[in-house]
């Protein structure tokens, strides 16, 4: 007898690289899934249920199922993945200098002039200077970013 | 940003201008800018100066090693003092545009009273 194509380990291991290689450029676009990257690890978990699944078949009923090789082969690749995923977000991602001494609320914000997109000095003065209406509190919001990659 | 940008208009309301900075030179942040579409301002902040007095310098945090800016909001007020101030716990975590402007909009009340 033929045995059959075990389609839930390939289709189990398309879902651990999708969730691998989605996060940067969809995912993480959008705060909701990207604070607590929750579509990725319900990705990851679709993924290796269905590896287990797929192995599950190969291994009880191998004259049925195919994938004794590539099952165990895809499962740890599967894993090494989802691992180094959860070790960049849950680890590296939060390895951040403390900044104690970052000015708190209340304090006076340092003064800075750095150069804006055009080379032009732009002072945070510059940024305070009165807005258009007094009835607004007016202000400046500054981001500090890692830059852009 | 992305986001900041599509909140723009409400702190253009709230009379508070929205500026970012990063250790990027100027080039890359006018070509950054013009890609995303931003019309806030990009400090490029390369010898990361304002990043030191902000205390938000990362040390070799960089992809090469270099030192960058971790992820932090302040928000300071027209007389230049520091009114809200997020320092995230995690690089892939940032503040909302909705919860600077609660925190403007909170501010504002309490200023009220």
């Amino acid at each position: 007898m033929k045995r059959s194509w075990n389609w839930r380990i390939w289709a189990g291991f398309l879902l651990v690289v999708a969730g691998l290689v989605s996060f940067v450029p969809v995912f993480a676009q959008f705060p909701a899934t990207r604070d607590f990257p929750w579509v990725n690890l319900l990705l990851f978990a679709a993924g290796l249920a269905l590896l287990g699944l797929g192995l599950a078949k190969a291994y009880r009923h191998p004259e049925r199922y195919r994938g004794r090789v590539i099952g165990p082969i895809l499962s740890v690749l599967s894993l090494a993945g989802v691992a180094f995923f959860c070790f960049g977000i849950f680890y590296v991602a939060r390895q951040l200098p403390a900044s104690a001494a970052a000015p708190q609320v209340g304090q006076k914000a340092p003064d800075f002039t750095l150069p804006d997109g055009d080379g032009k000095p732009v002072a945070l003065a510059d940024l305070l200077a009165p807005s258009t209406s007094a009835a607004k509190p007016g202000g400046v919001l500054l981001i500090f970013y890692r830059g852009h990659w | 940003m992305r986001s900041f940008q599509k909140r723009l208009s409400d702190f253009d309301a709230r009379g508070v201008r929205v500026v970012a900075i990063s250790n990027d030179p100027v080039d890359v942040n006018r070509d950054h800018r013009q890609q995303m579409g931003f019309s806030f301002p990009i400090l490029s902040d390369k010898k990361g100066e304002a990043a030191r007095r902000y205390d938000v310098l990362h040390a070799a945090g960089g992809p090469a090693g270099e030192d960058i800016a971790r992820p932090a909001e302040f928000l300071v007020d027209s007389a230049g003092t520091v009114r809200w101030v997020n320092l995230t716990k995690s690089a892939v975590v940032r503040a909302t545009p909705e919860d600077v402007l609660r925190a403007i909009d909170h501010g504002r009340d309490a200023a009220r009273k």
